[in-house]
């Protein structure tokens, strides 16, 4: 199979690759957001246990 | 048993054992994933009928399998919760929420790209679609309803109720197809439902489903942490752990 006729996707194109284009876009999404959302937790909790130290002392 | 339980279900132990698990569900999805990509756009011979438009399927059917799985999974972790009042499962609830509407409108959107071609139309109120939709609005209202509450026990309460009720829909968007067939859904989705399809042109389609379901496996240990870190954060062992 040549590579032309890969993208051309039988002339569905633009049809088949937005819709994997658009997967790969909605599973990376999920990918940022639940690390962001980790970091976030994460650092916010360091901060707070930071504060109370300093607050301690 | 239960005091087994106890220690897991724990924060500190669930957020270490979340931590260790997620890279056995991280890895395996990226594979499989990307197997079942090259499988369904390379290797998988173009349908008879709908020619390669219908490579669609593979990411289309494993969202809709997702975005109804995802939905049992918080319903159920939201009945736990109430019964047996275990704050973990709430968090797990929580924390599928966003993911499952992420899926639930993949599965619109991909259907809606597949329609066109296949159809002629973006979008029809069918049975089928029109269900989906309802799904797409029962996350979102959960959500929405956790957000309104600053109290996340009551937040927890008030949502899982919601997601309880909503389950009913879940039932009614796998029948759909077979309840109102005979009103709008097109012969080309029947034909694909039924196995008709050929047997090595399923082979993408179940590995990109293992590959979702372990992705979210992954997305939930990733989630459920920053969700025990925020509801833990007056806890002595997250003062002393980090």
């Amino acid at each position: 199979m040549d590579l032309q006729s890969f993208f051309n996707m039988g002339g569905y194109a633009e049809f088949v690759w937005s819709a994997y284009g658009l997967t790969a876009v909605v599973l990376v999404a999920n990918w940022v957001a639940a690390r962001r959302r980790e970091a976030e937790e994460l650092a916010s909790a360091r901060r707070r246990t930071q504060q109370l130290k300093e607050s301690r002392t | 048993m239960w005091t087994w339980l106890h220690k897991f279900a724990s924060p500190p132990h669930a957020y270490r054992l979340l931590g260790r698990l997620a890279p056995w569900f991280g890895w395996p999805a990226l594979a499989l994933i990307l197997l079942a990509t090259w499988w369904g756009l390379v290797r998988a011979p173009a349908d008879y009928q709908q020619g390669d438009a219908f490579r669609i399927l593979y990411v289309h059917a494993p969202s809709a399998w997702m975005s109804m799985f995802i939905y049992v999974v918080m319903a159920v972790a939201a009945g736990i919760g109430l019964i047996w009042r275990i704050k973990l499962a709430h968090a797990a609830a929580a924390a599928s929420a966003a993911v499952g509407a992420s899926f639930t409108f993949l599965a619109l959107a991909t259907g809606s790209i597949w329609g066109k071609p296949m159809w002629g139309t973006w979008w029809v109120w069918d049975a089928r679609l029109t269900s989906e939709l309802i799904l797409l609005f029962l996350y979102f209202g959960y959500m929405a309803l956790r957000a309104s509450f600053d109290d996340p026990q009551r937040a927890d309460r008030a949502s899982a109720v919601l997601a309880i009720v909503g389950v009913i829909n879940v039932p009614i968007i796998h029948y759909s197809v077979e309840w109102w067939t005979t009103l709008h859904q097109p012969a080309s989705v029947t034909k694909l439902d039924k196995p008709s399809i050929a047997i090595e042109m399923l082979y993408p389609l179940f590995i990109m489903i293992v590959g979702f379901q372990l992705y979210y496996g992954w997305l939930l240990c990733r989630r459920l942490r920053a969700e025990i870190l925020r509801r833990e954060r007056n806890a002595t062992w997250l003062k002393e752990g980090l």
